[in-house]
Protein backbone atom coordinates (compact mmCIF):
# COMPACT_ATOMS: atom_id res chain seq x y z
CA UNK A 1 0.00 0.00 0.00
CA UNK A 2 2.57 2.53 1.27
CA UNK A 3 4.57 4.26 -2.26
CA UNK A 4 6.34 6.51 -0.79
CA UNK A 5 7.47 8.47 2.50
CA UNK A 6 7.50 12.03 3.24
CA UNK A 7 9.85 13.69 6.25
CA UNK A 8 8.22 15.09 9.15
CA UNK A 9 10.66 17.11 10.82
CA UNK A 10 8.51 19.85 12.90
CA UNK A 11 9.25 22.60 15.31
CA UNK A 12 7.59 21.85 18.13
CA UNK A 13 8.07 24.29 20.68
CA UNK A 14 4.50 23.74 21.78
CA UNK A 15 5.26 19.92 23.21
CA UNK A 16 1.95 19.60 20.68
CA UNK A 17 3.79 15.61 19.74
CA UNK A 18 4.52 12.94 22.51
CA UNK A 19 5.79 10.96 19.51
CA UNK A 20 6.76 12.19 16.20
CA UNK A 21 7.43 9.88 12.77
CA UNK A 22 10.27 11.33 11.45
CA UNK A 23 9.78 9.38 7.74
CA UNK A 24 6.36 8.37 7.50
CA UNK A 25 5.13 6.13 4.61
CA UNK A 26 2.26 6.82 2.57
CA UNK A 27 -0.29 5.62 -0.06
CA UNK A 28 -2.07 6.77 -2.70
CA UNK A 29 -5.58 8.41 -2.66
CA UNK A 30 -7.78 11.38 -1.78
CA UNK A 31 -4.90 12.37 1.39
CA UNK A 32 -1.98 11.34 -0.52
CA UNK A 33 1.44 12.23 1.36
CA UNK A 34 -0.43 14.45 3.76
CA UNK A 35 0.90 14.51 7.26
CA UNK A 36 -2.04 13.96 9.37
CA UNK A 37 -1.34 14.00 13.40
CA UNK A 38 -3.23 11.33 15.64
CA UNK A 39 -4.34 12.04 19.16
CA UNK A 40 -2.80 9.51 21.35
CA UNK A 41 -5.70 8.05 22.55
CA UNK A 42 -6.15 6.26 19.09
CA UNK A 43 -4.26 3.06 18.38
CA UNK A 44 -1.26 3.29 15.43
CA UNK A 45 0.03 -0.23 14.82
CA UNK A 46 3.68 -0.52 15.61
CA UNK A 47 3.53 3.15 17.14
CA UNK A 48 3.65 3.84 20.69
CA UNK A 49 0.09 4.90 22.08
CA UNK A 50 0.56 6.45 25.54
CA UNK A 51 -3.00 8.45 26.47
CA UNK A 52 -0.39 10.93 27.80
CA UNK A 53 -0.20 8.43 31.06
CA UNK A 54 2.54 7.26 32.56
CA UNK A 55 0.33 3.88 32.89
CA UNK A 56 0.61 3.23 28.96
CA UNK A 57 4.11 4.51 29.04
CA UNK A 58 5.96 1.92 25.93
CA UNK A 59 2.60 0.79 24.98
CA UNK A 60 2.68 -0.30 21.33
CA UNK A 61 -0.49 -1.53 19.76
CA UNK A 62 -0.60 -4.32 17.72
CA UNK A 63 -3.74 -3.26 15.72
CA UNK A 64 -4.46 0.48 14.28
CA UNK A 65 -8.05 2.28 15.10
CA UNK A 66 -10.23 1.68 12.43
CA UNK A 67 -9.77 5.82 11.68
CA UNK A 68 -6.07 5.46 11.46
CA UNK A 69 -6.48 2.26 8.64
CA UNK A 70 -8.87 4.51 6.70
CA UNK A 71 -6.61 7.36 6.99
CA UNK A 72 -3.64 5.05 5.54
CA UNK A 73 -6.41 3.75 2.57
CA UNK A 74 -6.79 7.57 1.41
CA UNK A 75 -2.75 7.52 1.28
CA UNK A 76 -2.16 10.30 4.45
CA UNK A 77 1.20 9.54 6.32
CA UNK A 78 0.61 9.49 9.75
CA UNK A 79 2.98 12.35 11.46
CA UNK A 80 2.70 11.12 15.13
CA UNK A 81 0.59 11.29 18.29
CA UNK A 82 -0.36 14.10 19.51
CA UNK A 83 -0.54 15.46 23.32
CA UNK A 84 -3.46 15.34 25.78
CA UNK A 85 -5.46 15.70 29.30
CA UNK A 86 -4.52 12.20 30.46
CA UNK A 87 -7.41 9.85 29.26
CA UNK A 88 -8.77 12.69 27.27
CA UNK A 89 -9.45 14.24 31.04
CA UNK A 90 -9.40 17.71 31.20
CA UNK A 91 -10.04 21.19 29.38
CA UNK A 92 -6.22 22.39 29.15
CA UNK A 93 -3.79 19.44 28.30
CA UNK A 94 -2.32 20.32 31.46
CA UNK A 95 -3.57 17.19 32.91
CA UNK A 96 -0.69 14.92 30.43
CA UNK A 97 1.65 12.58 32.47
CA UNK A 98 4.38 14.43 29.51
CA UNK A 99 3.84 18.16 30.12
CA UNK A 100 1.39 20.64 28.94
CA UNK A 101 1.05 21.65 25.20
CA UNK A 102 1.29 25.61 24.74
CA UNK A 103 -1.30 27.31 22.69
CA UNK A 104 0.56 28.69 19.33
CA UNK A 105 -1.51 31.90 19.87
CA UNK A 106 0.12 32.94 23.16
CA UNK A 107 2.57 30.56 24.96
CA UNK A 108 1.04 31.45 28.21
CA UNK A 109 -1.92 30.30 27.45
CA UNK A 110 -3.65 26.46 27.44
CA UNK A 111 -4.54 25.32 24.27
CA UNK A 112 -7.90 23.32 25.56
CA UNK A 113 -8.42 20.21 25.87
CA UNK A 114 -8.35 17.39 25.74
CA UNK A 115 -7.09 17.33 21.97
CA UNK A 116 -4.88 20.33 22.57
CA UNK A 117 -1.54 18.53 21.28
CA UNK A 118 -4.10 18.47 17.75
CA UNK A 119 -5.00 21.41 17.98
CA UNK A 120 -1.51 23.17 18.44
CA UNK A 121 -0.16 20.71 15.64
CA UNK A 122 -3.11 22.09 13.48
CA UNK A 123 -2.47 26.15 14.28
CA UNK A 124 1.04 25.99 14.28
CA UNK A 125 0.78 24.84 10.70
CA UNK A 126 2.64 21.70 11.70
CA UNK A 127 0.09 19.38 10.23
CA UNK A 128 -2.69 20.22 7.38
CA UNK A 129 -4.92 18.20 9.94
CA UNK A 130 -5.54 15.86 13.00
CA UNK A 131 -8.25 13.82 14.50
CA UNK A 132 -9.23 14.16 18.42
CA UNK A 133 -11.53 13.02 19.95
CA UNK A 134 -14.49 14.62 21.33
CA UNK A 135 -16.11 13.07 25.34
CA UNK A 136 -17.47 16.71 26.25
CA UNK A 137 -16.09 18.87 23.93
CA UNK A 138 -12.48 18.14 23.58
CA UNK A 139 -12.44 18.81 19.65
CA UNK A 140 -14.20 21.95 19.82
CA UNK A 141 -12.91 23.37 23.12
CA UNK A 142 -9.12 23.21 21.58
CA UNK A 143 -10.19 24.20 18.38
CA UNK A 144 -12.06 27.37 19.74
CA UNK A 145 -9.36 28.22 21.91
CA UNK A 146 -6.41 27.58 19.22
CA UNK A 147 -8.50 29.34 16.18
CA UNK A 148 -9.13 26.21 14.14
CA UNK A 149 -12.01 24.27 12.77
CA UNK A 150 -12.94 21.01 14.52
CA UNK A 151 -16.35 19.00 13.80
CA UNK A 152 -17.63 16.64 16.85
CA UNK A 153 -19.68 14.53 14.25
CA UNK A 154 -22.73 12.21 15.52
CA UNK A 155 -22.16 9.74 17.62
CA UNK A 156 -21.96 6.70 15.64
CA UNK A 157 -20.59 8.19 12.35
CA UNK A 158 -17.19 7.08 12.66
CA UNK A 159 -15.82 3.78 14.14
CA UNK A 160 -14.23 3.72 18.04
CA UNK A 161 -12.81 0.85 17.46
CA UNK A 162 -8.99 1.48 18.28
CA UNK A 163 -10.23 4.72 20.46
CA UNK A 164 -8.65 4.04 23.65
CA UNK A 165 -12.45 4.23 26.07
CA UNK A 166 -12.71 6.83 28.46
CA UNK A 167 -16.20 7.76 28.15
CA UNK A 168 -17.54 5.11 25.76
CA UNK A 169 -21.35 6.34 25.26
CA UNK A 170 -20.13 10.15 24.57
CA UNK A 171 -17.03 9.93 23.32
CA UNK A 172 -16.01 9.95 19.11
CA UNK A 173 -13.26 10.77 16.74
CA UNK A 174 -13.40 13.49 14.93
CA UNK A 175 -11.48 15.56 12.42
CA UNK A 176 -9.77 19.14 13.05
CA UNK A 177 -8.04 21.71 10.70
CA UNK A 178 -7.05 25.09 9.82
CA UNK A 179 -10.60 25.41 7.64
CA UNK A 180 -13.78 24.02 6.85
CA UNK A 181 -13.44 22.37 3.52
CA UNK A 182 -10.16 20.24 4.98
CA UNK A 183 -12.42 19.09 8.16
CA UNK A 184 -14.89 18.06 5.84
CA UNK A 185 -12.90 16.49 3.22
CA UNK A 186 -10.82 14.03 6.64
CA UNK A 187 -14.92 13.57 7.81
CA UNK A 188 -15.06 12.22 4.18
CA UNK A 189 -12.29 9.70 4.83
CA UNK A 190 -13.15 8.15 8.58
CA UNK A 191 -16.76 8.12 8.50
CA UNK A 192 -18.62 5.24 7.59
CA UNK A 193 -19.73 1.88 8.72
CA UNK A 194 -17.35 -0.94 11.05
CA UNK A 195 -18.33 -4.22 11.85
CA UNK A 196 -15.63 -4.12 15.32
CA UNK A 197 -17.97 -1.27 16.98
CA UNK A 198 -21.34 -2.16 18.08
CA UNK A 199 -22.66 1.44 17.81
CA UNK A 200 -21.32 2.16 14.28
CA UNK A 201 -24.47 3.22 12.14
CA UNK A 202 -23.97 2.84 8.00
CA UNK A 203 -23.76 6.40 7.20
CA UNK A 204 -21.05 8.01 5.31
CA UNK A 205 -20.30 11.21 4.81
CA UNK A 206 -19.71 12.42 0.82
CA UNK A 207 -20.31 15.50 1.08
CA UNK A 208 -18.99 19.28 -0.53
CA UNK A 209 -19.11 22.14 1.57
CA UNK A 210 -21.97 24.55 0.49
CA UNK A 211 -22.38 28.30 0.93
CA UNK A 212 -25.78 28.33 0.40
CA UNK A 213 -27.44 29.01 3.98
CA UNK A 214 -30.50 30.99 2.83
CA UNK A 215 -33.89 29.89 4.89
CA UNK A 216 -31.78 28.31 7.59
CA UNK A 217 -33.36 28.50 10.57
CA UNK A 218 -31.23 29.16 13.35
CA UNK A 219 -32.07 27.99 17.26
CA UNK A 220 -30.92 31.06 19.72
CA UNK A 221 -30.71 29.31 23.27
CA UNK A 222 -30.37 32.13 25.89
CA UNK A 223 -28.31 29.77 28.21
CA UNK A 224 -25.64 30.24 25.53
CA UNK A 225 -25.40 33.85 26.17
CA UNK A 226 -26.43 34.05 29.89
CA UNK A 227 -24.21 34.31 33.34
CA UNK A 228 -21.04 32.97 33.26
CA UNK A 229 -20.19 33.51 29.23
CA UNK A 230 -17.96 35.91 28.75
CA UNK A 231 -19.94 39.39 27.46
CA UNK A 232 -17.31 39.97 24.72
CA UNK A 233 -17.63 36.27 24.06
CA UNK A 234 -21.59 36.57 23.63
CA UNK A 235 -21.17 39.77 21.56
CA UNK A 236 -18.50 38.61 19.09
CA UNK A 237 -20.37 35.20 18.88
CA UNK A 238 -23.50 37.08 18.21
CA UNK A 239 -21.91 39.49 15.00
CA UNK A 240 -21.11 35.90 13.51
CA UNK A 241 -24.52 34.77 13.90
CA UNK A 242 -25.58 38.75 12.55
CA UNK A 243 -23.31 37.78 9.53
CA UNK A 244 -25.33 34.23 8.94
CA UNK A 245 -28.25 36.58 8.54
CA UNK A 246 -26.80 38.49 6.49
CA UNK A 247 -26.47 35.65 3.82
CA UNK A 248 -30.38 34.76 4.30
CA UNK A 249 -30.54 32.69 7.50
CA UNK A 250 -33.16 33.81 9.77
CA UNK A 251 -32.82 33.45 13.75
CA UNK A 252 -35.25 32.38 16.49
CA UNK A 253 -34.55 32.69 20.16
CA UNK A 254 -34.65 29.31 22.28
CA UNK A 255 -34.03 27.94 25.72
CA UNK A 256 -32.74 24.63 26.83
CA UNK A 257 -33.97 23.94 30.42
CA UNK A 258 -31.80 21.02 30.63
CA UNK A 259 -28.71 23.27 30.66
CA UNK A 260 -29.18 23.28 34.43
CA UNK A 261 -28.24 20.22 35.07
CA UNK A 262 -27.07 19.10 32.45
CA UNK A 263 -23.16 19.30 33.33
CA UNK A 264 -23.13 17.47 36.40
CA UNK A 265 -25.62 15.11 34.56
CA UNK A 266 -22.36 14.95 32.15
CA UNK A 267 -20.08 14.58 35.07
CA UNK A 268 -21.27 11.87 37.34
CA UNK A 269 -21.89 9.71 33.52
CA UNK A 270 -18.64 10.27 32.34
CA UNK A 271 -16.34 9.03 35.47
CA UNK A 272 -19.13 6.34 36.25
CA UNK A 273 -18.08 5.03 32.73
CA UNK A 274 -14.37 5.91 33.27
CA UNK A 275 -14.33 3.88 36.87
CA UNK A 276 -15.31 0.90 34.43
CA UNK A 277 -13.20 1.12 31.22
CA UNK A 278 -10.15 2.14 33.49
CA UNK A 279 -10.22 -1.22 35.30
CA UNK A 280 -8.35 -2.69 32.79
CA UNK A 281 -5.22 -0.33 33.31
CA UNK A 282 -3.76 -3.59 36.18
CA UNK A 283 -0.14 -4.05 34.94
CA UNK A 284 -1.07 -7.08 33.52
CA UNK A 285 -1.75 -7.15 30.33
CA UNK A 286 -0.13 -3.76 29.24
CA UNK A 287 2.02 -0.64 30.93
CA UNK A 288 4.67 -1.34 33.63
CA UNK A 289 4.36 -4.77 35.76
CA UNK A 290 2.64 -5.80 37.59
CA UNK A 291 4.35 -7.57 41.31
CA UNK A 292 3.27 -10.89 40.73
CA UNK A 293 4.33 -12.14 44.00
CA UNK A 294 1.89 -9.54 45.81
CA UNK A 295 -1.95 -10.17 46.23
CA UNK A 296 -3.41 -8.64 43.36
CA UNK A 297 -5.21 -6.00 45.42
CA UNK A 298 -2.15 -5.10 46.59
CA UNK A 299 0.04 -5.15 43.06
CA UNK A 300 -2.90 -3.05 41.29
CA UNK A 301 -2.81 -0.46 43.57
CA UNK A 302 0.58 -0.15 43.36
CA UNK A 303 0.70 0.14 39.63
CA UNK A 304 -2.30 2.53 39.66
CA UNK A 305 -1.35 4.80 42.18
CA UNK A 306 2.29 5.43 40.47
CA UNK A 307 0.45 4.65 37.27
CA UNK A 308 -2.67 7.36 37.37
CA UNK A 309 -2.32 11.41 37.55
CA UNK A 310 -3.92 12.80 40.08
CA UNK A 311 -7.26 13.92 37.91
CA UNK A 312 -7.48 10.00 36.20
CA UNK A 313 -7.52 9.10 39.97
CA UNK A 314 -10.17 11.61 41.07
CA UNK A 315 -12.43 11.03 38.26
CA UNK A 316 -12.16 6.63 38.86
CA UNK A 317 -12.90 7.72 42.47
CA UNK A 318 -16.24 9.81 41.45
CA UNK A 319 -17.71 6.89 39.34
CA UNK A 320 -16.92 4.45 41.55
CA UNK A 321 -18.66 6.47 44.30
CA UNK A 322 -21.87 7.82 42.15
CA UNK A 323 -22.04 3.97 40.97
CA UNK A 324 -22.10 2.34 44.58
CA UNK A 325 -24.73 1.14 46.69
CA UNK A 326 -26.67 3.49 48.44
CA UNK A 327 -25.55 6.35 46.07
CA UNK A 328 -26.63 4.87 42.82
CA UNK A 329 -29.71 6.03 42.44
CA UNK A 330 -29.30 9.57 43.75
CA UNK A 331 -26.39 10.13 40.94
CA UNK A 332 -26.12 7.71 37.83
CA UNK A 333 -29.63 6.83 37.84
CA UNK A 334 -30.81 10.74 38.17
CA UNK A 335 -28.09 11.74 35.77
CA UNK A 336 -29.70 9.26 32.94
CA UNK A 337 -32.64 11.02 33.08
CA UNK A 338 -31.29 13.77 32.82
CA UNK A 339 -29.43 13.09 29.84
CA UNK A 340 -32.93 11.63 28.42
CA UNK A 341 -34.14 15.27 28.96
CA UNK A 342 -31.29 17.00 27.14
CA UNK A 343 -31.94 15.07 24.79
CA UNK A 344 -35.86 15.63 24.27
CA UNK A 345 -34.96 19.20 24.43
CA UNK A 346 -32.93 19.32 21.41
CA UNK A 347 -35.28 17.17 19.52
CA UNK A 348 -38.18 19.36 20.35
CA UNK A 349 -35.78 22.57 19.28
CA UNK A 350 -35.02 20.54 16.03
CA UNK A 351 -38.93 20.09 15.01
CA UNK A 352 -38.82 24.06 14.36
CA UNK A 353 -34.95 25.18 13.76
CA UNK A 354 -32.21 23.59 11.46
CA UNK A 355 -29.38 24.43 13.53
CA UNK A 356 -28.07 26.10 17.16
CA UNK A 357 -25.28 28.72 17.86
CA UNK A 358 -23.85 29.50 20.62
CA UNK A 359 -20.26 30.14 21.82
CA UNK A 360 -18.28 27.30 22.11
CA UNK A 361 -16.68 28.37 25.25
CA UNK A 362 -17.50 30.46 27.48
CA UNK A 363 -14.09 31.96 28.18
CA UNK A 364 -10.61 32.63 25.70
CA UNK A 365 -8.09 30.13 26.82
CA UNK A 366 -7.07 30.24 30.15
CA UNK A 367 -3.38 31.00 31.41
CA UNK A 368 -1.09 28.17 32.54
CA UNK A 369 -1.97 27.06 36.06
CA UNK A 370 -5.45 29.33 36.02
CA UNK A 371 -7.52 26.82 36.73
CA UNK A 372 -5.82 24.52 39.62
CA UNK A 373 -9.59 23.44 41.12
CA UNK A 374 -10.85 20.19 39.80
CA UNK A 375 -14.55 21.88 39.96
CA UNK A 376 -13.61 25.55 38.31
CA UNK A 377 -11.80 23.64 34.95
CA UNK A 378 -15.22 21.38 34.85
CA UNK A 379 -17.86 24.07 34.82
CA UNK A 380 -15.68 25.49 31.72
CA UNK A 381 -17.26 22.33 29.53
CA UNK A 382 -20.80 23.97 30.42
CA UNK A 383 -21.63 25.06 26.49
CA UNK A 384 -20.01 21.68 25.01
CA UNK A 385 -21.12 18.76 27.00
CA UNK A 386 -24.56 19.03 26.36
CA UNK A 387 -23.84 18.06 22.69
CA UNK A 388 -22.72 14.78 24.12
CA UNK A 389 -25.15 13.63 26.04
CA UNK A 390 -27.70 14.10 22.89
CA UNK A 391 -24.89 12.14 20.66
CA UNK A 392 -25.43 15.23 18.09
CA UNK A 393 -22.86 17.09 15.44
CA UNK A 394 -21.36 20.12 16.47
CA UNK A 395 -18.61 22.06 15.11
CA UNK A 396 -16.45 25.08 16.29
CA UNK A 397 -15.47 27.28 13.69
CA UNK A 398 -13.61 30.67 14.59
CA UNK A 399 -15.30 33.87 14.87
CA UNK A 400 -12.87 36.49 15.77
CA UNK A 401 -10.92 37.63 18.99
CA UNK A 402 -11.32 39.07 22.12
CA UNK A 403 -8.46 40.26 23.83
CA UNK A 404 -5.98 38.95 20.74
CA UNK A 405 -7.40 35.38 21.42
CA UNK A 406 -9.26 33.52 19.11
CA UNK A 407 -13.19 32.69 19.86
CA UNK A 408 -14.69 29.90 18.58
CA UNK A 409 -18.60 29.57 16.81
CA UNK A 410 -20.16 26.76 17.63
CA UNK A 411 -23.14 25.11 15.21
CA UNK A 412 -24.97 22.33 16.52
CA UNK A 413 -27.30 20.24 14.19
CA UNK A 414 -29.68 17.18 14.23
CA UNK A 415 -28.40 13.57 14.55
CA UNK A 416 -26.74 12.64 11.39
CA UNK A 417 -27.06 16.05 9.56
CA UNK A 418 -23.26 16.62 10.06
CA UNK A 419 -23.38 18.15 6.49
CA UNK A 420 -25.43 20.69 8.07
CA UNK A 421 -23.34 22.08 10.61
CA UNK A 422 -20.66 21.91 8.22
CA UNK A 423 -21.95 23.64 5.78
CA UNK A 424 -23.51 26.85 7.99
CA UNK A 425 -19.65 26.84 9.21
CA UNK A 426 -18.37 26.84 5.39
CA UNK A 427 -20.87 29.73 4.83
CA UNK A 428 -19.58 31.71 7.61
CA UNK A 429 -15.97 30.88 7.05
CA UNK A 430 -16.01 31.99 3.34
CA UNK A 431 -18.36 35.22 4.25
CA UNK A 432 -15.87 36.60 6.76
CA UNK A 433 -12.95 35.73 4.31
CA UNK A 434 -13.97 37.14 1.30
CA UNK B 1 -21.04 15.14 53.10
CA UNK B 2 -18.09 13.19 51.92
CA UNK B 3 -15.65 11.87 54.46
CA UNK B 4 -12.05 10.90 54.53
CA UNK B 5 -13.24 7.02 55.45
CA UNK B 6 -15.82 7.09 52.53
CA UNK B 7 -12.90 8.23 50.33
CA UNK B 8 -10.32 5.39 52.07
CA UNK B 9 -13.30 3.18 51.13
CA UNK B 10 -13.90 3.70 47.44
CA UNK B 11 -9.98 4.45 47.12
CA UNK B 12 -9.91 0.50 48.26
CA UNK B 13 -12.72 -0.35 46.08
CA UNK B 14 -11.55 1.36 42.97
CA UNK B 15 -8.08 -0.34 43.30
CA UNK B 16 -6.76 3.41 43.20
CA UNK B 17 -4.12 3.17 46.27
CA UNK B 18 -4.40 6.38 48.45
CA UNK B 19 -1.93 7.28 50.78
CA UNK B 20 -3.18 9.13 54.23
CA UNK B 21 -1.38 12.46 53.32
CA UNK B 22 -3.74 12.25 49.99
CA UNK B 23 -7.07 12.30 51.81
CA UNK B 24 -8.00 15.58 52.90
CA UNK B 25 -7.19 17.33 49.89
CA UNK B 26 -9.00 14.14 47.84
CA UNK B 27 -11.58 14.81 50.97
CA UNK B 28 -12.37 18.47 50.27
CA UNK B 29 -12.46 18.02 46.58
CA UNK B 30 -14.95 15.06 46.09
CA UNK B 31 -17.22 17.23 48.48
CA UNK B 32 -17.32 20.39 46.22
CA UNK B 33 -17.53 18.60 43.38
CA UNK B 34 -20.41 16.34 45.00
CA UNK B 35 -22.32 19.06 46.07
CA UNK B 36 -22.37 20.35 42.43
CA UNK B 37 -23.75 16.86 41.60
CA UNK B 38 -26.99 18.04 43.71
CA UNK B 39 -28.31 19.82 41.17
CA UNK B 40 -29.59 16.86 39.76
CA UNK B 41 -31.88 16.70 42.52
CA UNK B 42 -34.04 18.82 40.48
CA UNK B 43 -34.23 16.78 37.47
CA UNK B 44 -38.12 15.92 37.00
CA UNK B 45 -39.40 12.70 34.51
CA UNK B 46 -39.17 9.29 34.59
CA UNK B 47 -36.66 9.34 31.58
CA UNK B 48 -38.24 6.54 29.99
CA UNK B 49 -36.45 5.76 26.93
CA UNK B 50 -38.22 4.77 23.62
CA UNK B 51 -36.23 4.59 20.41
CA UNK B 52 -38.00 1.17 18.09
CA UNK B 53 -34.48 -0.09 18.38
CA UNK B 54 -33.93 -3.62 17.94
CA UNK B 55 -30.47 -5.85 18.74
CA UNK B 56 -29.06 -6.83 15.38
CA UNK B 57 -27.69 -10.56 16.10
CA UNK B 58 -24.68 -12.23 13.85
CA UNK B 59 -23.60 -15.39 14.14
CA UNK B 60 -21.04 -16.54 15.99
CA UNK B 61 -18.25 -17.04 13.58
CA UNK B 62 -14.62 -18.05 14.32
CA UNK B 63 -12.03 -15.45 12.63
CA UNK B 64 -8.50 -14.67 12.81
CA UNK B 65 -7.26 -13.17 15.87
CA UNK B 66 -4.30 -11.61 17.62
CA UNK B 67 -1.43 -13.86 17.07
CA UNK B 68 -0.15 -14.92 20.78
CA UNK B 69 3.21 -13.56 20.25
CA UNK B 70 1.19 -9.91 19.69
CA UNK B 71 -0.67 -10.40 22.14
CA UNK B 72 1.99 -11.09 24.62
CA UNK B 73 4.29 -8.46 23.48
CA UNK B 74 3.17 -6.02 25.47
CA UNK B 75 2.11 -8.24 28.71
CA UNK B 76 4.28 -6.98 31.68
CA UNK B 77 4.89 -10.47 33.03
CA UNK B 78 4.20 -14.31 31.22
CA UNK B 79 4.95 -17.76 31.46
CA UNK B 80 5.02 -20.28 29.36
CA UNK B 81 2.62 -18.30 26.40
CA UNK B 82 0.35 -17.12 28.54
CA UNK B 83 -0.07 -13.32 30.66
CA UNK B 84 1.17 -13.93 34.54
CA UNK B 85 -1.13 -12.05 36.36
CA UNK B 86 -0.26 -11.47 40.65
CA UNK B 87 -1.53 -14.40 42.79
CA UNK B 88 -5.46 -14.17 43.62
CA UNK B 89 -5.46 -16.62 46.76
Amino acid sequence: MAEHTIRFEPDDRYNAFLTVCPHPDHGKGDLSGIAVAVKDNISTLGIETTCASKILKGYVPPYDAHAVTLLKGAGAAIAGKTNMDEFGMGTSTENSAFGPTLNPRDTGRVPGGSSGGSAAAVAAGMVRMALGTDTGGSIRCPAAFCGIVGLKPTYGRVSRYGLIAYANSLETIGPMAANVSDVSLLMSIIAGHDRRDSTSYDRPYHHTPSTDVKGLRIGIPKEYFGAGVDPEIAATVRRAIGRLEELGATTVPCSIPSMEYALAAYYVICTSEASSNLARFDGVRYGPAADTKKSWHAAYQDVRKQGFGPEVRRRIMLGTFALSSGYYGKYYAKAQVARENVRKDFARLFTDVDVLCGPTMPTIAFKLGEKSDPLSMYLSDILTVPVNLAGIPAISVPCGKVQGMPVGLQIMGRPFEDERVVDAAYAYEQAVKA
Amino acid sequence: MVTEKDVEHIGELADIGIDTNELATFTGQFNAIVDYFDVLDRVRGDGTVSRDLYNILRDDEIEPSLPREEALRNAGAQEDGFIKAPRVM
